[in-house]
């Protein structure tokens, strides 16, 4: 028996992770990689609270935010090979187009 | 954490799928199988190799490191510490109600599957005309500008 609050702050602490690593990092491809994370911690706490209630709806969203994490990947990174072909950089600090 | 540490892209994006792995494991504890098998088919098999393509493809060299900001280190350490102690406050306080069996919900595919396709049908057909526009946008992303009035002519490089 693990209790419920550990399966929430993994989620809590991967979903941190993500976060710290949307805001430090400065390559493109690795913000990517951490929203991924984000989401992974997203899912963690949908299936741990799926298992707790009985109900099976929370795996289907799981299943949702699967394919959503899908798509997203795909067009983000056709987007980046997009930016590069045209910036020839993968620093964000670089990408600075609409600035003022 | 070490997706964080890690300077190259392509040793954040292997400490990714190691994430991913462990996250399998969890769900199987969890008795999640279906959910297990997806994590590894989808995460770890299809977005992580398409990750690290784009990561060789584009030829990602080390990331250069920008000095933090003042502000940051101002506010982000007291704010961790107060972070981790309120989590550990609550692990704390909270540890022992509410426990998880272990394999306490098994969620066979055949289950999910009707409930996808009873329940939740509207949403079902609704992702999958997402993800065909997300297909078809990336593949309008991705391909070569092509010069106005000129053909589409051959890529070869």
């Amino acid at each position: 028996m693990v209790p419920l609050s550990y399966y929430l702050v993994l989620s809590g602490i991967l979903f941190a992770c993500g976060v710290a690593g949307f805001l430090i990092k400065r390559n493109i491809i690795t913000i990517f990689m951490s929203i991924e994370l984000m989401l992974n911690g997203v899912n963690l706490s949908f299936v741990a609270f799926a298992a707790h209630w009985k109900m099976l709806a929370g795996q289907i969203f799981v299943f949702f935010i699967l394919v959503v994490a899908a798509a997203e990947a795909a067009v983000g990174l056709a987007i980046i090979i997009a930016i590069y072909r045209t910036r020839e950089t993968l620093n964000v600090d670089q990408v600075n187009l609409l600035k003022l | 954490m070490n997706l964080l540490v890690q300077r190259h892209p392509i040793n954040s994006a292997l400490s990714l799928i190691t994430v991913m792995a462990a996250l399998a494991g969890e769900y199987l504890l969890l008795g999640a199988e279906f959910v297990a098998a997806l994590q590894v088919i989808v995460y770890a098999g299809a977005i992580m190799v398409l990750f690290v393509f784009v990561i060789m493809l584009l030829n990602a060299g080390e990331e250069e490191r920008t000095s933090g900001s003042r502000v940051a280190i101002l506010f982000g350490v007291p704010g961790m510490l107060l972070g981790s102690l309120l989590v550990a406050w609550v692990v704390l306080r909270h540890s022992g109600t509410g426990a998880v069996a272990v394999g306490a919900l098994p969620g066979p595919p055949k289950t999910i599957g009707q409930m996808l396709f009873h329940e939740f049908l509207l949403p079902f057909e609704v992702t999958s005309i997402l993800i065909l526009i997300a297909i078809m946008g990336a593949v309008v992303l991705a391909s070569r500008p092509t010069v106005a009035g000129s053909p589409p002519k051959k890529v070869n490089d």
